[in-house]
């Protein structure tokens, strides 16, 4: 792809989420939602590098000797995870400002990651044994066009490990009226509209030439907090192949 | 791997807490502000825990099993009395060899974990040394030694004890109060074997403990004794000479065990509970006696503090597998719901009883033995109390449970 294409990202969107930047990585600052449900995802995302690449659940390093992109990396919540894992990580982002603070936070971890301001249709990189993309497809103009650019980035035989929420009274009562409301999730965050349902993702990554091999929903009970589960209402995750 | 974490104290907890990482694969820091040479004597601390088996499961699993075989002598039975009257309670090991506890001497498990520390190659000892400065900005926690060398880990684990200097910096108070009791503590011999009976015996001024330790090697029976009485007797039983002292043990004791005479020196520790609900902060946690000190009336702290390591391990190595920063906040967020509520219920459960125990006056008996009978005759409450002593209530860790993380 090059950088003639459409980028997809919607810039009133981007600039809202460099505003938060500079507040990303305090656990208790407006993005405290992301930070709890960084270990749910993170858990999936290992079962399935664990299942996908062969490896032992006790290996530190899973992913040595293979790279991953993260699309929509914010400051880097997952791509640092992704690094330490062990892959040579490269993770983009729309607004300069998360890639700054991004930056800055992994110099700080020790931890060297490729980070650029870019939208994923443009990037000259890849392609990538693993693909991640949390909570970016319900934010973009053309989800099709996004959905191609991300199979684009996988390698032959390579994982894609995708969340977001889904489109149901659920998660419109929950996460754009209440947590929104309530100021758990900076207001502007979502639109509701745009969510897609588990069935219509699918069709927009077979189209893209995957196969998706699994999905499983974000839920959230009042003991357990964040968790996994078979109740796809509000959040899922799935995993998907280039074969 | 670099160190994860910097451990500070080498106490009975803080070396655990190192060697059940560095069984992982995980390694750290320690800095300790005594010489553990001199720590592990009986001269230094001549006390005996009893270690329940949940956390000998962990002791094992963490690969101590064959250093620790044959030095400790099981429990099987726990007899609770009141006064020495009738009607006390027996608490008894569903099978022969299924101990309630064991009891080890301290300097035999401080030798045993800084051996272990010290052949380790994932643990970085800095012994004799004092802590000048902790900074907890940005990345990492930064520890500051007294020769002004830096070290730099994502955590800083406190296991510095009662006194955790970590937990003062931090402005954590937690619910404390003094008991108008002191514990003495010591090793006596006795005439007649004990049968691997511990007594546990309630008095109006305090509770007396005799807990079984293994014949000394020239065959003579043994136990260890935890005696707790009001805090301005205590100068008095002290000045006492052994042979004085002896004979109070015999009046304490009621004669169970024969005519007693004294195995080691005495010593005395004034008894103060404290608990802090909040035990984490930025890139910091505090385990065992730093985040919590009870009443050793039910010989629980030492146990309250491996379930700390127990959990902080689970919850760490699980988090690094997947990639998380091991100071990362929700790491350290799940660690205190998980251990908050075991050591919140272990010292109530244990201030309750030596209220209830330390009350004088018939009806206070009577209640007593009325609330004695009443556990005896309730199964599950037995098995809550049982369980207690073991330390297999709750959600258990999986080192306790003798699994590998
Ligand atoms: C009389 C009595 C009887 C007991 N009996 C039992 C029993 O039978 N069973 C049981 O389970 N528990 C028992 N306990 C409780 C048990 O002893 C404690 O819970 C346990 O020792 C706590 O271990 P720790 O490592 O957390 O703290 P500590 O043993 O206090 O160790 C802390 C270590 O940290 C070091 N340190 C502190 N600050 C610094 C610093 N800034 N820099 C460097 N080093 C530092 C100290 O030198 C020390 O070595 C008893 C307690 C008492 C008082």
């Amino acid at each position: 792809m090059s950088k003639a294409s459409i980028a997809t990202i919607n810039p009133a969107e981007a600039a809202h989420f460099g505003k938060m930047a500079a507040d990303w990585w305090d656990p208790k600052g407006s993005s405290a939602m992301l930070h709890k449900l960084n270990p749910v995802r993170l858990r999936y995302i290992r079962r399935h590098i664990d299942r996908h690449f062969a490896c032992d659940k006790c290996e530190w390093t899973p992913l040595e000797g293979r790279t991953a992109l993260d699309v929509g990396c914010g400051a880097g919540l997952l791509a640092e995870p992704l690094a330490r894992l062990g892959a040579a990580v490269t993770a983009i982002d729309a607004a300069p400002e998360n890639i700054a603070a991004a930056q800055a936070h992994a110099a700080q971890s020790g931890l060297a990651i490729d980070y650029r301001a870019e939208p994923v249709e443009t990037l000259e990189a890849g392609p990538f044994d693993l693909v991640t993309c949390m909570e970016v497809i319900e934010h973009v103009d053309s989800p099709d066009h996004f959905a191609a650019a991300l199979a684009g980035k996988l390698a032959d035989g390579g994982l894609l490990i995708l969340s977001t929420p889904n489109r149901t009274p659920a998660s419109r009562a929950l996460l754009v009226e209440g947590a929104e409301r309530l100021g758990q999730i900076p207001r502007g965050t979502h639109d509701w509209d745009k969510f897609l349902t588990p069935e219509e993702c699918e069709a927009l990554l077979t189209d893209a030439g995957l196969t998706v091999i699994d999905s499983e929903g974000i839920a959230f009970g009042p003991g357990q907090g964040l968790h996994l589960s078979d109740n796809k209402m509000l959040n899922y995750i799935l995993a998907a192949v280039k074969t | 791997m670099a160190e994860a974490a910097i451990i500070l104290g080498g106490g009975l907890i803080g070396l655990t807490q190192a060697l059940a990482l560095a069984a992982q694969g995980v390694a750290t820091h320690v800095v300790e502000r005594f010489d553990p040479e001199a720590m592990a004597t009986r001269g230094f601390d001549g006390r005996t825990s009893a270690i329940s088996s949940s956390s000998m499961a962990m002791l094992e699993a963490i690969g101590l099993g064959p250093h620790l075989t044959g030095t400790g002598c099981a429990i099987e039975t726990i007899k609770v009395l009141d006064h020495l009257r009738p009607g006390g309670l027996d608490f008894q090991s569903e099978r022969p060899g299924d101990a309630l506890g064991t009891m080890y001497e301290n300097h035999l498990l401080r030798r045993t974990l800084f051996d272990s520390a010290k052949a380790s190659d994932r643990i970085t000892l800095h012994l004799g040394q004092d802590v000048v400065a902790r900074r907890f900005d940005g990345g990492t926690a930064q520890v500051e030694l007294a020769d002004g060398s830096v070290l730099a880990a994502p955590l800083l684990i406190a296991a510095e004890g009662r006194g955790s200097e970590t937990r003062e910096q931090l402005g954590i108070t937690p619910a404390r109060w003094q008991y108008d009791h002191s514990a003495m503590v010591s090793a006596v011999y006795h005439e007649k074997p004990h049968d691997n009976v511990a007594y546990e015996i309630f008095y109006s001024t305090g509770p007396f403990a005799l807990l079984p330790m293994l014949d000394s090697d020239d065959g003579r029976h043994r136990s260890a004794i935890v005696w707790s009485v009001p805090r301005d007797q205590a100068p008095g039983y002290m000045k006492l000479s052994d042979r004085g002292f002896a004979a109070e043990l015999d009046k304490a004791s009621g004669g169970a065990l024969g005519t007693i005479s004294m195995a080691a020196p005495r010593s005395s520790y004034p008894l103060g509970f404290h608990h802090s609900a909040r035990v984490t902060d930025q890139r910091i946690v505090l385990i065992g006696d730093a985040g919590h000190g009870i009443h050793p009336i039910a010989g629980q702290g030492l146990n309250l503090g491996f379930r700390d390591v127990a959990a902080l391990t689970e919850v760490l190595v699980d988090g690094m597998r997947l990639g998380m920063d091991p100071g990362d906040a929700q790491l350290l967020a799940r660690y205190e719901r998980w251990r908050g509520l075991d050591t919140l219920m272990v010292a109530m459960a244990t201030d309750g009883l030596n209220r209830l125990f330390g009350i004088p006056g018939k009806p206070a008996s009577a209640v007593r033995r009325f609330g004695m009978g009443l556990v005896a005759r309730a199964k599950p409450l037995q098995g809550f109390f049982m369980d207690e002593a073991r330390g297999t209530s709750g959600a258990m860790p999986k080192l306790l449970q003798g699994i590998p993380v």
